[in-house]
């Protein structure tokens, strides 16, 4: 048993729409997996199947080693899922909520985890706060807290740092990835393009199904994208100019530059042909970037599904 | 393992009474609404009404029946304001409800009481309001012994000596069973605990659902009857609290009587609350927002309201309302405070109302546990 988690065609259907739609998944332990995809791509939906929370209407799996669809108390003991929505009780204090989270999942030495959580989490200045006053990014870190008292095998993290400032943010990559090398596989979902990074392998899903897995390296190869970087006076009009042009996928602003990316090098090249002439403008071509590949991927998604 | 179950149950009682304490405008509620209810009800309950309207249909007239009338006026009871021949006249007015006593002097009863006959004055009471009449009926005796012995006074002194010169046989009309009139504390009971139980219950879950809470909760290894095991333990305390307001209030304020045993009494209120917090649980599964589990708790609580006992007589009630009364625990319920508080009922005679309440309590456990869902869909 080396994998915490596998499904297998994994769907969740509400009315006739598969918002999950035959997902195969496969997490090795200790690993930590970034999941990505647009709004309501069914990041959540899958989360919450994984956890025992929905029932799937098709498809089979096991996590931590126990069947999804008939052993979800025995999952619900061993994991620790951080909702996407804060979802601790905020007219108690954060002491009151840990140590409610305590006795739910039966922890031992009870006070003892409590303060070495409040530590490592730095909660104690607001220990005796109401959860319900704290700030965005106090109730992320009381909520990831909260998930890690009972030393889960397995964190879900349902977009953990949305809010977060970035040096809480580089906080909470610290403690998921000491997390991981004590052992504990995580799943976690974000939009940032350098927490992605910070993963082993990413998964990217749209409308429902993985389009691209792997490591942040291998999912931008597979998109086969080249990338122009055009520098200089009045990019501004080229972007203009070059929107909806079949041949290019992405146009990106950075500063006075201006990234170009497309799937069909010569084409992309063709395209802008034209404005290579230009006086004062610098053309470099540049690796792609993970943001890029997503946005293709988007894109391309959105085509196929019309 | 059992021990696990009873630090869950415990952490969730915990949290509940944590919350609760936090809430203050729900808890004011809880322990205000039974107070003012009994202060709008038991303003029915205390009401001695005096100066009823009084109708006399008079056969004989006399000086006996002037003073008869006269002495009636005088306890304040009676305001006699019609005087008829006609028996029709005399009823029709009770039947509209236009006088609350007819009271007939029969027909030779002067002479009949000065020939030592007895002869004997009817008073008929329109009894559906029987909190109206028990005063004027109670003040009757006092009319017969005091008020025409002073005319019998010379030749007619001898009748003094007889135990009474004439009787009156009063008839309750409409409500022979002769509910009294401290019914209201009973049905008011039932009536506050269900409304606040289910309400409260069904409130505590659908916040929790609409706040989010609820994924996290789910998302624990906690079973559903921990989850109501400790939900309940705060609500129950809260029910005991407003049972024992409504209980001294009734006693100090309106002289309630308890001729029975509060032990059985407290029995049936653990049952009775348990009930009501199962069908809140259930009640919360039905619904997405607090405004539609307040709604759903008012549809739960009218048929309790109004066929329980509580607004009207259950034996005056109509055969179907009987019926669907009888499927309603609140019916139960005030049947038993009834009994305990005011007949002083035994155990054995509390049994054929306890047994159904019990059972009703089984099933809308039985039905929460089966509707609590332990996922998301
Ligand atoms: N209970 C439900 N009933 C009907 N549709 C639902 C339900 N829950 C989710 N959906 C739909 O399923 C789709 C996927 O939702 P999901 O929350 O999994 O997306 P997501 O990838 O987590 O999105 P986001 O990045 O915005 O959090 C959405 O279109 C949503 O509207
Ligand atoms: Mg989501």
């Amino acid at each position: 048993m080396t994998d915490a988690v596998t499904v297998h065609r994994l769907s969740k259907i509400y009315g006739r729409r598969r918002v999950v739609d035959g997902i195969d998944l496969t997490i090795p332990k200790g690993k930590i997996y970034g999941f990505l995809g647009p709004n309501g791509s069914g990041k959540t939906t899958t989360i919450r199947m994984i956890c025992g929370l929905l029932k799937p209407d098709e498809g089979s799996g096991t996590c931590l080693g126990f069947d999804l669809l008939t052993q979800a108390e025995e999952i619900k003991k061993r994991v620790g899922y951080m909702t996407q929505r804060f979802s601790y009780w905020e007219d108690l204090t954060v002491r009151e909520n840990l140590f409610f989270v305590a006795d739910m999942f039966g922890v031992k030495n009870k006070r003892a985890r409590i303060e070495n959580v409040l530590e490592s989490f730095g909660l104690h200045v607001y220990e005796n706060h109401l959860a319900g006053t704290l700030s965005g990014g106090w109730k992320q870190r009381l909520a990831l807290a909260a998930c890690s008292v009972h030393d889960p095998d397995l964190l879900l993290l349902d977009e953990p740092t949305a809010g977060v400032d970035p040096q809480a943010r580089r906080e909470f990559w610290d403690v998921i990835h000491r997390l991981a090398e004590s052992g504990i596989t995580v799943l976690v979902s974000t939009h940032y393009m350098d927490e992605a990074e910070r993963c082993h392998e990413v998964i990217y899903i749209s409308y429902g199904r993985i389009v691209v897995q792997g490591t942040t390296d291998d999912v931008i190869a597979q998109a086969h994208l080249t990338t122009w970087r055009v520098e200089g006076k009045d990019v501004m009009s080229i972007k203009e100019k070059l929107k909806g042009h079949p041949a290019v996928t992405t146009l990106a602003p950075f500063g006075d530059a201006l990234h170009i990316s497309g799937s069909d090098a010569r084409a992309l090249e063709a395209a802008l042909a034209p404005f290579r002439k230009t006086v004062g403008l610098t053309w470099t071509k540049e690796p792609s970037s993970l943001e890029d590949a997503f946005i293709y991927y988007m894109q391309r998604q959105d085509r196929q599904e019309g | 393992m059992i021990q696990g179950s009873l630090r869950r149950i415990g952490a969730v009682l915990v949290k509940e009474f944590l919350q609760l304490r936090r809430d203050r405008p729900t808890l004011t509620m809880m322990i205000m609404v039974p107070i003012i209810q009994l202060i709008l009800f038991g303003y029915a309950i205390n009401t001695d009404p005096k100066h009823l309207p009084t109708t006399v249909l008079i056969r004989d007239t006399s000086l006996f029946s002037r003073t008869l009338m006269a002495g009636l006026k005088n306890t304040d009871y009676f305001s006699i304001d019609y005087e008829t021949a006609s028996e029709r006249e005399a009823y029709e007015r009770l039947q509209k409800g236009l006088t609350q006593f007819v009271i007939t002097i029969p027909e030779n009863f002067s002479r009949d009481l000065v020939r030592g006959d007895r002869p004997a004055v009817l008073l008929e009471a329109d009894a559906t309001d029987p909190t109206a009449s028990s005063g004027a009926l109670a003040s009757l005796s006092g009319v017969v012994d005091g008020v025409i012995w002073k005319d019998l006074t010379g030749a007619l002194g001898h009748l003094k000596n007889q135990s009474a010169p004439f009787v009156i046989e009063a008839h309750k009309l409409y409500n022979p069973e002769g509910f009294s009139h401290y019914n209201i504390v009973p049905g008011l009971m039932g009536v506050v605990l269900m409304m606040t139980g289910v309400m409260m219950t069904a409130l505590a879950l659908t916040k929790e659902r609409e706040r989010g809470t609820m994924e996290n909760l789910l998302a624990m290894p906690i079973h559903p009857i921990e989850v109501m095991a400790g939900k309940i333990a705060p609500y129950m305390a809260i029910g005991y609290v407003q049972a024992i307001i409504i209980l001294s209030a009734a006693h100090v304020l309106f002289n309630v009587p308890v001729l029975g045993n509060l032990l059985w009494l407290s029995v049936a209120l653990l049952i009775f609350i348990v009930c009501n917090l199962a069908l809140g649980f259930t009640v919360s599964t039905g619904a997405k927002n607090q405004m539609q589990a307040i709604q759903l708790s008012l549809i739960v609580f009218l048929p309790s309201v109004l066929l329980s006992g509580f607004m009207f007589p259950f034996r005056g009630m109509p055969e179907w309302a009987q019926t669907i009364g009888s499927m309603l625990p609140a019916t139960y319920f005030i049947r038993i405070v009834r009994g305990v508080l005011l007949k002083g009922s035994s155990f054995v005679e509390l049994l054929p109302n306890l047994w159904p309440l019990a059972l009703f309590t089984l099933l809308s456990t039985a039905l929460t546990m089966k509707v609590y869902r332990r996922t998301l869909d």
